[in-house]
């Protein structure tokens, strides 16, 4: 108790303090009133409870080799340590995106997402969405691939404080306060070599002089005053085919998910429509905050205000598995024998319906089981690899040639006195199919108003693998 | 000391370690000095006088605290930067002062002043950022100086700083939760703020204040339904979060009709008498009786209820998982169960997001799927598991297919599963495996097909997957163990071969329980154990001394020895759970004279009946956790959890959630014209009345949601206990609420126009209501029966003289209007409902001609259109535009200006008045227009072909043009006898509107509901000669075709409505137009300033015409 006084009389000057005593932390609040002074004792973990409310707490970037090299609070430092908990998490994962997006620990929760080699794991203290923290860290990797092109940790390292000036900006006390990139912008310019040079030079900055206009902006995702010489728009409708076909070649699940990615430098404030020859193939859309929803409702025409540069405009679905068509088929055999430790593979890759476009870019990527060491194969076009240590192989094909069917053939070694695999491994399909929108969604056209000048407009249309898996 | 001092002792060893980085750096200068020197050339750089030297020290600060070192011996020399100009080095200064102020709280003093006095800023950006770091700065002793600084910027002009306001809250509550009630009274009036910036904010400070007033959300309900969809994405999460919990205390259960029976999996749940059963069987009694109470008064959904549906529904496609999330939430706990599986679409899409992402998707789907597996079933396949998932998300999906999993689809699973079960993911194989031991006992028919799987994976060579099966077998034989005495014999052949304990234990278990069906086996499997007894894990050692005792009392003769033997080696075990279970069961089954009591009943403790296992979701019963909370995550109360309310059994009063209507609205409405006629069967009509101007104003009304949705209401419930109550209110009240419906239906134009499923049934009731109305239009007398009808007639009476006014309007109007007074607005919603294309926005004008004059001239006008805007526009100053010049021509010229008259065959047209003059010296004839090109919707009305325009003469012509509000050109011909001209005509934007006559303060109310993404605002220097209100006023009217609001007193009514006006002496100039083809409001204004300063801000819905009409007046006013 003694302890207690002195340390009151140390802070009297101040309203509170915190003291240690006997291993809790107590608030002492001294209130000083006309009858004297009166001194409250408050345990810690109130206090604790109370300053807790709030989203975000903390956030540390963690490197591969899991170290800590970038550490924000946004609130009272929360030590290091706690990420510790991670740490044994992560040691008990086989692989990184095995760990459990949220952790529970004795007085925090932490919820990471794995990025770029890269853990961004943010301290919470209450109740809160996880998919909200999930969604924000996500923001924030993007924030920084935006910026920087990648996102890596030497990246992170020589950026240091324009990504500490992001974080510092994007979140206020814990909740999300700029997270659009044009606003951002705004407040801290993106690194560039010439401005890095000119700024050496003339002592200039790379925090914007200038207010952050957008802020106030009803439009908060397009700057003010964008004025550019060349007017232009740009949209690519990028299709992915997720499927999972099976053994004998049959189809069991099938869907397209598309992607209108957009290429927008245009001046002042253009109002855009875009519309499509076939609306009604969308099956579930998602749309960039500047797209009108009533617009689509009412005419499933895309009327919005774009943001400047690059950004996605919507993603779609398509599903109803028969009307998906399967660009490619693969013949193959991948046995193992009992006797010998080995086995073989035979893997064909032919067209399908592929619209009489040419597929491009095709490769098989197979992981292997832990127990084949290595693989003697002969491809009859492209070249294959296989990763020692992950037991991955990939076969790279290139160009898909009608008349000649790339084949892939040859013995896997397995290792002695192993049982041989049970499961033939699955073959991951990748492939790219330019000018050709798989689901036959066609944009009809685009239309400026607001402003006077001439456009160039382009649509490209482009049709890619997704999770396209073959099982074997 | 204190804890932070603990703190940087620690910090500090763990940052001796150096940095090398800076050491190299040849400015620092530091590779010699010693430790507690280190920061020494930092100090001096910071005390340089030149900023490129302080900037490039703040840098190397600020990453070192980055990298989590110690840099508070610093603070003194950076918190004197706090004042610096350079900009950048200032924001690194608040960087450095908010990590370290609570450490050194005495210095961090020192840089108040500088935030008070930016608090006080001009410019609103500096105000804001002001207040953020000074929120930020957790030092006790300011807390007096935040709560001033948040309570006037609560109340500053500027939403950005409002917003910044708003963030403040919840720093000074944590810092000191005494000001709790303060920081209340802040938030009550931040909540009634009407920007889309601040919403997000004050909801998020109510949530970590103050989340148990619920009350202080009443008023703001509608307003944030309406403003959610514009709100920025993390403030929509936290909106819809709020709403949900308020959703659930003020309106009743939707389902509340329907029984839960249907619910479940199958009928076996019967088979299995547990107590939970029973206590769910009480619960479907106490459901029934519920709906049996529900059926004598129909569930009736409040209108508030659905206009929250219908709000958030949109959101659904946001790009934003964590508001997609929100709404599949709020859908989940608030929708009525034919209308949830709108949200499962959405769901499934974001299985295509970043793993994390799918992770927490799919914990919610696995919870939902057990209440509503209807929802998800069309997409099962999309749960189907790919080789490269993680096995946290192939776990998830796999308890989703499993509670998918039903008579119809579950051979497919089952095949699916197949696939599984060769993974090379050990623990993924073996949740496959119990998921299909799952799928066995919840589906009767395909237990054998599952159980023969099963017994074939025992023979696989994978030993976790054979103890998985042998575990989950184990279960399913104590469903009918008689039958598959087979499979128990296969499975004591496998204590051989299989070493994991948990399925030795499990086959030991098996063979005791059922040792009837295998009485040659039993004993030659006690043998074996007792022989690697001392080798074996102590749980399996326990079901060996279980088997011993069940085999003793069933057969006693084969396996006393045995047992004897099985317990003398227990009884030296070094387990002591061990040797009890053994002497206790020594005692119990080995008769001697003192345990005779209890020995007696040994058989019947050991071989007891033992219920069967149910094999259940992990995810039952979770979603009494809110979904999408961390708490339902984690299955476990996570601190600061707001539990989600129960229904309540009786709704509370709904007219909480009006809205006080400001005095003047209820004077101009009072004095002017009668007050709006909505249909409204909740609140009794007895003094609502109806005049010649609502005739109008009830069309749109028809037209939008929120009527569809009263009239479903009062046609579910003719007498409806609440109407009888709300008809004794005072009249005053009537009135309000009736402003607030009519205010919440123009709210709610404004929103999504689809209303989605209810629209089908509300569609249904409007045409039954048509046909009501015919009925009524073509007898005179029949509808007493109809309450509602019978309301309106003693409600007509009132105001007859209007009556007979509109009476007079009303007789040359079409066929379908009828002309019975006593049922005007009948006829109104008639009218509206046999509109072919009611376009929903060009209504409202009507209802802002308060003018006397205007109703008069009104009155007198044969047409149903809008007066004639000529009467009111600035007929002077047409600028004239060529359409042809004369040489181009040959001769003729022609040109046009936009006469901004009504163009009276097409109320949608522009009229362009085209003056033709021919120059030529021959006679020009049949002028006509050809080949009109236009873009889609556009329409033309050409003027009558001029047969003869003699040389030397003019004349001129009137056309119409539909520019569908945009500033499309119309390109056609225009063809004379010999020649063809290609010609165009551009319409600025300030013609696409027609001037509408509006009190200020009705101006100003409606401007308040076209915030957000619809109001631009531009700040302007007006030019020298156009500062006096002569040369504003005809400035903004020649550059567009707006008529200016009369300006009764400048005083502002309603304090936060913006845009904030100006100190006192400098007027406010307002316009007030809309567009010609869809009728949307336009609303400018503009506010002078000191010195010629002024800020110009356009309202409108359509934000193309705003924007462009913003560059065109600020054109019209600066030069």
């Amino acid at each position: 108790m003694l302890y207690i006084k002195t340390v009151g009389a140390i802070f009297f000057r101040f309203t509170y303090g915190l003291t240690l005593y006997d291993g809790i932390y107590f608030c002492l609040r001294v209130h000083r009133s006309a009858g004297g002074s009166s001194v409250a004792l408050l345990p810690f973990w109130r206090q604790c409870w109370q300053s807790a409310a709030e989203m975000i707490h903390s956030l540390f970037l963690i490197n591969p080799t899991g170290d800590v090299f970038l550490e924000k609070h946004w609130k009272s430092v929360i030590s290091r340590s706690v990420c510790d908990y991670f740490f044994e998490a992560r040691e008990k994962a086989v692989t990184p995106e095995n760990v459990a997006p949220v952790l529970q620990t004795p007085h925090h929760y932490l919820i990471s997402i794995y990025r770029g080699k890269l853990f961004f794991l943010s301290v919470v203290q209450t109740e809160v969405s996880p998919l909200f923290v999930i969604e924000f860290l996500h923001r924030v990797a993007d924030t920084f691939q935006d910026y920087f092109g990648e996102c890596s940790e030497t990246i992170i390292n020589d950026n240091m404080v324009v990504v500490y000036e992001l974080l510092e900006e994007m979140l206020d006390n814990g909740f999300p306060l700029a997270t659009e990139s044009s606003v951002l912008k705004e407040l801290i310019k993106p690194p560039n070599i010439l401005r890095s040079v000119v700024n050496t030079l003339t002592g200039g900055s790379n925090v914007g002089s200038s207010l952050p206009t957008s802020h106030l902006s009803t439009i908060p995702w397009r700057r003010n005053g964008v004025k550019y010489t060349h007017n232009e728009a740009y949209f690519d409708v990028i299709e992915e085919i997720d499927a999972i076909v099976d053994k004998s070649g049959m189809t069991v699940f099938a869907e397209i998910q598309g992607v209108v990615e957009a290429c927008v430098r245009l001046s002042g404030m253009p109002d855009l429509t875009l519309s499509f020859v076939n609306p009604r193939l969308l099956d579930d859309v998602s749309f960039h905050p500047c797209v009108r929803f009533k617009r689509w409702e009412s005419e499933r025409v895309l009327s919005f205000i774009p943001p400047d540069g690059n950004f996605t405009l919507m993603t779609y679905h398509v599903s109803s598995q028969n009307l998906v068509s399967i660009p490619v088929y693969v013949k193959q055999n991948i046995s193992f024998f009992d006797s010998g430790s080995s086995g073989r593979m035979d893997i064909t890759v032919g067209p399908k319906q592929t619209m009489g476009k040419t597929v491009e870019g095709l490769s098989v990527t197979i992981h292997m089981p832990k127990s084949v060491l290595t693989v003697d194969l002969t491809a009859t076009q492209g070249n294959y690899t296989y990763d020692l240590t992950a037991k991955v192989l990939v076969w790279d094909i290139g160009k898909l040639n009608p008349q000649k069917l790339p084949t892939l053939q040859g013995s896997l070694s397995i290792q002695a006195g192993v049982p041989k695999p049970v499961e033939n491994p699955s073959l991951n399909i990748d492939l790219k199919i330019e000018q050709l929108a798989i689901s036959g969604i066609k944009v009809s056209r685009l239309d400026l108003f607001g402003e006077k000048y001439k456009t160039f407009k382009g649509v490209k249309y482009v049709t890619k693998a997704g999770n396209f898996q073959v099982r074997t | 000391m204190s804890a932070s001092s603990a703190f940087n002792d620690e910090k500090g060893g763990s940052s001796s370690v150096g940095e090398p980085e800076y050491g190299h750096d040849p400015a620092s200068g530091g590779i010699f000095s010693s430790d507690y020197k280190r920061h020494d050339d930092l100090k001096e750089m910071l005390d340089s006088n030149k900023d490129a030297l302080k900037l490039e020290a703040m840098k190397r600060i600020v990453a070192m605290i980055a990298r989590g070192k110690n840099a508070s011996d610093l603070f003194p020399a950076v918190v004197k930067n706090v004042a610096c100009k350079n900009i950048e080095v200032k924001k690194l200064v608040y960087v450095y002062l908010v990590r370290y102020a609570e450490e050194q709280q005495d210095l961090a003093l020192l840089s108040i002043s500088t935030f008070q006095r930016g608090l006080k800023d001009p410019n609103q950006l500096i105000r804001a950022s002001a207040l953020r770091v000074l929120s930020s700065i957790r030092v006790t002793i300011i807390v007096p100086i935040m709560m001033l600084a948040i309570k006037e910027a609560a109340s500053d002009m500027s939403p950005y700083v409002r917003k910044t306001a708003a963030h403040a809250i919840p720093k000074l509550y944590s810092l000191d939760p005494e000001q709790k009630d303060q920081l209340i009274e802040v938030i009550e009036k931040l909540l009634a703020d009407k920007t889309t910036l601040v919403a997000g904010s004050v909801v998020m400070a109510f949530e970590e204040v103050c989340p148990e007033r619920i009350d202080l959300i009443h008023k703001n309900y509608r307003k944030l339904c309406n403003l959610l969809i514009d709100v920025e994405e993390w403030g929509q999460v936290v909106i819809i979060n709020m709403l949900t919990r308020y959703a659930r205390t003020q309106f009743l259960n939707p389902n509340i009709n329907e029984s839960l029976l249907e619910e479940g999996g199958g009928g076996d749940k019967t088979f299995y008498c547990s107590d939970e059963d029973e206590d769910e069987d009480e619960e479907k009694e106490k459901q029934a009786e519920v709906s049996a109470l529900a059926k004598r008064k129909p569930y009736v959904m409040d209108p508030d209820h659905r206009l929250l549906l219908r709000n958030t529904k949109p959101l659904l496609q946001s790009r934003n998982a964590a508001v997609v999330m929100a709404v599949a939430q709020l859908y989940f706990h608030l929708a009525p169960k034919a209308e949830v599986g709108v949200i499962a679409k959405a769901l499934v899409r974001l299985l295509r997001s970043h793993s994390e992402v799918q992770f927490v998707v799919l914990q919610n789907v696995a919870t939902m799927t057990i209440k509503r597996r209807g929802m998800f079933e069309p997409y099962l396949k999309s749960f189907y598991i790919r080789s490269t998932d993680p096995t946290q998300i192939k776990i998830l999906k796999l308890e989703v297919l499993t509670n998918l999993a039903n008579e119809t689809n579950i051979s497919t699973i089952l095949r699916e599963f197949q696939t599984y079960i060769k993974s090379m993911d050990k623990d993924f194989v073996a949740a496959t495996i119990q998921a299909i031991g799952r799928c066995a006992t919840n589906i009767g028919e395909v237990r054998d097909t599952c159980l023969n799987g099963l017994v074939q994976l025992l023979s696989n060579r994978d030993e976790l997957v054979v103890a998985e099966s042998v575990v989950v077998i184990k279960k399913l034989l104590q469903m009918q163990p008689e039958k598959h005495s087979d499979i128990i014999k296969h499975m004591a052949k496998l204590t051989d071969n299989i070493q994991v304990p948990m399925a030795r234990a499990s086959i030991l278990w098996l063979i005791g329980e059922y040792c009837e069906h295998v009485p040659k086996i039993a004993p030659d499997v006690l043998r074996k154990m007792a022989k690697s007894f001392t080798n074996e894990e102590d749980i399996v050692k326990l079901q060996i001394i279980n088997l011993a005792a069940k085999l003793y009392l069933t057969n006693s003769k084969q396996t006393k020895l045995l047992t004897q033997y099985v317990l003398n080696l227990a009884k030296y075990d070094q387990n002591y759970d061990i040797r009890d279970r053994a002497r206790f069961i020594r005692q119990l089954i080995v008769p001697t004279e003192k345990s005779g009591a209890l020995s007696k009943y040994a058989k019947k403790l050991f071989l007891a009946l033992k219920p069967a296992p149910v094999l259940e979701s992990p995810f039952k019963d979770r979603d009494h956790f809110q979904l999408g909370s961390l708490s339902h995550l984690l299955n476990a109360k996570a601190g600061g959890y707001q539990e989600l309310p129960d229904w309540p059994e009786s709704a509370p009063d709904p007219s909480v959630r009006n809205v006080e209507v400001p005095e003047w609205t209820k004077c101009s409405s009072r004095e002017k014209r009668k007050e709006k006629k909505v249909e409204k069967p909740f609140y009794s009509d007895s003094e609502g009345e109806s005049g010649p101007t609502e005739s109008a104003d009830s069309e749109p009304d028809t037209g939008s949601g929120s009527e569809s949705v009263s009239v479903s209401v009062e046609s579910g419930s003719p007498s409806d206990s609440e109407e009888s109550e709300e008809s004794s209110e005072s009249d005053e009240d009537e009135e309000e609420e009736e402003k607030e419906k009519k205010k919440k239906k123009k709210e709610i134009k404004q929103m999504q126009a689809s209303e989605s499923e209810q629209s089908s049934e509300d569609d249904r009731k409007r045409d039954r209501k048509i046909k009501e109305q015919k009925s009524n239009s073509e007898s005179e007398s029949d509808e007493d029966s109809e309450s509602e009808s019978s309301q309106s007639e003693s409600s007509d009476t009132e105001s007859e003289v209007e009556v007979k006014k509109k009476k007079k309007v009303s007789e040359p109007k079409p066929p379908s209007k009828p002309l019975k007074k006593e049922k005007k607005e009948m006829s109104l919603l008639d009218l509206d409902d046999f509109e072919p294309t009611p376009s929903p926005q060009v209504t409202p004008v009507n209802t802002f001609l308060s003018n006397s004059l205007v109703t008069d001239l009104e009155g007198l006008s044969l047409s149903d259109s809008v007066l004639s805007p000529a009467t009111i526009a600035p007929s002077s100053a047409l600028k004239n535009y060529e359409l042809l010049h004369r040489i181009t021509g040959e001769g003729l010229s022609v040109e046009y200006c936009f006469s901004r008259q009504a163009f009276s065959p097409d109320a949608n047209m522009v009229a362009v008045q085209m003056h033709f003059t021919n120059n030529a010296t021959s006679d020009t004839k049949n002028l006509h227009i050809e080949d009109v090109k236009l873009q889609s919707g556009m329409r033309v009305k050409e003027f009558a072909e001029i047969e003869l325009l003699p040389a030397g003469e003019a004349t001129t012509a009137v056309m119409g043009v539909d520019f569908c509000d945009s500033t499309q050109a119309a390109n056609f011909q225009l063809c004379t006898h010999t020649r063809k001209f290609f010609v165009s005509i551009q319409p600025p934007v300030g013609e696409l509107m027609r001037p509408v006559f509006l009190t200020e303060n009705e101006f100003k109310k409606e401007q308040s509901q076209l915030m957000g993404m619809n109001e631009i605002s531009e700040n302007l220097t007006l030019d020298a000669k156009c500062r006096n209100e002569h040369a504003i006023v005809q400035r903004v009217t020649t550059a567009a075709n707006l008529s200016r609001v009369p300006c009764g007193s400048d005083k502002e009514c309603s304090p936060a409505a913006p845009p904030p006006p100006p100190p006192h002496p400098h007027p406010v100039y307002r316009f007030a137009g809309k567009t010609v083809t869809s009728g949307s409001l336009v609303l400018a204004t503009v506010a002078t300033k000191d010195e010629g300063a002024a800020q110009l801000t356009v309202n409108c819905e359509k934000m193309v015409i705003g924007t462009m009409l913003v560059k065109d007046l600020l054109l019209a006013l600066t030069q």
